[in-house]
C-alpha cells in the first residue's frame, strides 16, 4: 500500500471554497470562541454536551481536533469542521450513500453517525484514498461519474466492497453497491469501474 | 436536530442509570441509521442519547449447544458472517435482504428490531397512531396493515430480522428499569399492538435496555426467510415470511410461520403452521400454507394486494425452507 500521509488538503491552488470561507471565517470564529465548552463527567461514564465539547477524529492516519455538539454528525463534522468536504450531504438519512466513509474499515453513512460516538475509531474519507487509488483511477478510466455528486461515495462503497470481496463477480458488485444511489443513472459505469479493479488487481 | 447530552457509558448498569435520571427523555444510540435520521426530523426530541456503542458486553457472538448468544450492539454485517449462525439460514436471508452494504455495517441487531415503524404518517411527523387511525384508515394506506388492524394502530413492524428469530424461537434479555433488574422473555412478546397514543409499539420501558439475542440450536430445524420487494433496491419489502421447519423423512413434523410488513407487530400464523403439520413437504403443502396463512387478512382500502404478496411469501418461504427452491428473487 502506497504512503497516505494524512492528504486533506488534496491539489493546490485556488479553490472556490476557500475563497467563499474567507468572507464568513470571521464571524464564524467569534461564534466559536464565545461557546461554552462543557465537559463535565458525571460519574465514570462521559457525559457531553449539550454544548460545544472538543474530540479528537482519526481521520485518514492523522488526528484533528474540533470542537462538536453532541448532535454534530460525523458528515458535518467532516465537512464544515475538518474541510474535508469529498462525503457529500445527500439524503439526510443514510438512504443515498452519498455520505459514505469507512469506519475502523466498514462503510458508513456519516450523515446518520454522530461525531462524538466515533471518536475512538479509525476514519477514511475519500481523501484519504488518494488520487492514485485503483478505484479512483478505475473511475477515471471507465468515466464512472456524471454529475459528480454521488462519486465520493460510491468509490468509497467500491472500495470497501472490494476490500472485502477482491474477486466479486459482476452480479456481486450490483448487490454490493445496493446502498448507494446515483440519480444520473450512471451504474453502468460504475461496475465496470469496479469490475475493472478486479480484474487488474492492482488494489492500491 | 434538537441539542441533547451525550452518554458513552461502559457497562450495561451505567446504560440504565443513565437512562433511568433522565426518565422517558431520552433515547438509546447503537447504529443510529433509524435514531439520527428520525431526531433530524425532530420526530424523536430526546434530551439524553445514551449511545451503547461503548460497551463491550453488548457486542459480539457466542454459541454453546444450547444455541447462539448475540449482543444487541452486534452489527448486522458481524450476524450475517458469523459461522455459528451459518445453519440459521432465515436470519441470513432477512440480513441480505437489507441489502445497503451501509446498513449491514453501521446498523446493530437490536436497533433493527426495535426500529420504528416506516409509516408515512409517523415519519413525516402525525404521530405513530395517526389521529386514532383516521389518517391511515381514509389515507393512502397502501403499505398499511393487513392483519391485526382493527384499532387505531394500522402501522407494520418494520423489523425484517424479527420474523426470522421468532420463527426460530429466540429470545432476549433485557436489563432496567432498576439497573440491578434483569429479565428474559420470548422475542414475540417485545412487540405489541398499541391501543392508544400513550402505548409503545413495544413492551420496553425507556429505561429499559434490550441486551442480548438468544437463538436456541437448530440442528433438526430448517428455516428461511422470503420477502417481496418492489425492486432489487433497498427499500423496505411489501411482505415477507420467515419459516422454520422440522422434517423427518419428508414429513413436516413442525412448524413455524411469521409474517413481516403484514402487521403491528411480527404476525405470527398459526393457522398456516397448523396446515403444514403432518403435510409432506412439497409444493401444494407449500401453496396450502400461504392460503391458509391469509385466510383471515383485513386488507385496507389500499392494500388488498398485500394479501396474495403475503401468500405468495409464506409459499416461498416453505420451498425455501423445504430445500424445495434455491432462492433468488
Amino acid at each position: 500500500m502506497k504512503d497516505r500521509s494524512n492528504p486533506t488538503r488534496p491539489g493546490s491552488g485556488f479553490h472556490r471554497r476557500d475563497f467563499l470561507r474567507g468572507s464568513g471565517a470571521a464571524a464564524a470564529a467569534t461564534a466559536l470562541g464565545t461557546a461554552p465548552t462543557a465537559e463535565a463527567a458525571e460519574n465514570a461514564s462521559r457525559l457531553y454536551g449539550p454544548g460545544l465539547t472538543k474530540i479528537k477524529l482519526r481521520v485518514n492516519g492523522g488526528e484533528r481536533e474540533l470542537e462538536v455538539e453532541p448532535r454534530m454528525t460525523l458528515l458535518e463534522a467532516l465537512r464544515y469542521g475538518l474541510n474535508l468536504t469529498g462525503a457529500k450531504p445527500v439524503s439526510s438519512d443514510g438512504s443515498s450513500g452519498g455520505s459514505t466513509v469507512l469506519v475502523d474499515g466498514k462503510p458508513v453513512s456519516a450523515s446518520t453517525t454522530l461525531a462524538l460516538d466515533v471518536v475512538d475509531k479509525d476514519i477514511r474519507t475519500v481523501e484519504g484514498l488518494g488520487e492514485d487509488d485503483a478505484v479512483v483511477q478505475a473511475f477515471v478510466h471507465n468515466d464512472g461519474l456524471q454529475c459528480g455528486f454521488c462519486t465520493p461515495g460510491f468509490v468509497v462503497a467500491v472500495r470497501a466492497f472490494l476490500d472485502k470481496n477482491p474477486s466479486a463477480t459482476e452480479e456481486q458488485i450490483r448487490a454490493g453497491l445496493n446502498g448507494n444511489i446515483c440519480r444520473c443513472g450512471t451504474y453502468a459505469n460504475v461496475i465496470q469501474a469496479a469490475l475493472e479493479v478486479v480484474k487488474g488487481g492492482s488494489r492500491g | 436536530m434538537k441539542a441533547f447530552q451525550y452518554a458513552a457509558p461502559r457497562r450495561e448498569g451505567e446504560v440504565v442509570e443513565l437512562l433511568a435520571d433522565h426518565a422517558g427523555q431520552t433515547a438509546i444510540l447503537a447504529g443510529g441509521t433509524d435514531l439520527v435520521p428520525l431526531m433530524k426530523k425532530m420526530i424523536v426530541t430526546p434530551d439524553r442519547v445514551v449511545s451503547i456503542n461503548h460497551v463491550d458486553s453488548l457486542r459480539g457472538i457466542t454459541a454453546d449447544s444450547s444455541g447462539v448468544r448475540i449482543g444487541a450492539a452486534t452489527t448486522l454485517d458481524d450476524v450475517l458472517d458469523s459461522p455459528q449462525l451459518r445453519d440459521h439460514t432465515a436470519i441470513a436471508d432477512a440480513i441480505r435482504g437489507i441489502s445497503s452494504p451501509q446498513l449491514q455495517a453501521q446498523g446493530s441487531l437490536g436497533g433493527e428490531l426495535l426500529q420504528r415503524p416506516r409509516c408515512w404518517f409517523f415519519r413525516n411527523g402525525y404521530g405513530l397512531m395517526a389521529e386514532s387511525g383516521r389518517l391511515a384508515a381514509e389515507g393512502d394506506n397502501r403499505f398499511h396493515a393487513i392483519f391485526g388492524n382493527a384499532g387505531p394502530a394500522k402501522f407494520v413492524c418494520a423489523s425484517r430480522v424479527a420474523p426470522a428469530l421468532i420463527a426460530l424461537g429466540a429470545r432476549v434479555r433485557l436489563v432496567g428499569p432498576g439497573s440491578e433488574d434483569e429479565s428474559d422473555m420470548p422475542l414475540e412478546f417485545v412487540y405489541r399492538t398499541p391501543r392508544d397514543a400513550h402505548q409503545h409499539e413495544t413492551v420496553l420501558l425507556p429505561n429499559q435496555l434490550l441486551t442480548h439475542v438468544f437463538v436456541p440450536a437448530v440442528s433438526e430445524w430448517s428455516s428461511a426467510t422470503y420477502e417481496v420487494r418492489h425492486g432489487a433496491g433497498p427499500d423496505y419489502p411489501l411482505a415477507a415470511a420467515a419459516v422454520a421447519l422440522r422434517i423427518a423423512g419428508g414429513m413436516i413434523e413442525d412448524a413455524r410461520v411469521v409474517l413481516g410488513q403484514v402487521a403491528p407487530t411480527p404476525w405470527t400464523s398459526h393457522v398456516a403452521a397448523r396446515e403444514l403439520l403432518g403435510r409432506p413437504a412439497n409444493a401444494d403443502t407449500a401453496q396450502a400454507a400461504g392460503e391458509a396463512a391469509v385466510s383471515e387478512a383485513t386488507p385496507l382500502a389500499n392494500n388488498r394486494y398485500k394479501v396474495q404478496l403475503a401468500q405468495v411469501a409464506v409459499q416461498r418461504a416453505v420451498l425455501l425452507a423445504a430445500g424445495l427452491e434455491t432462492g433468488g428473487f
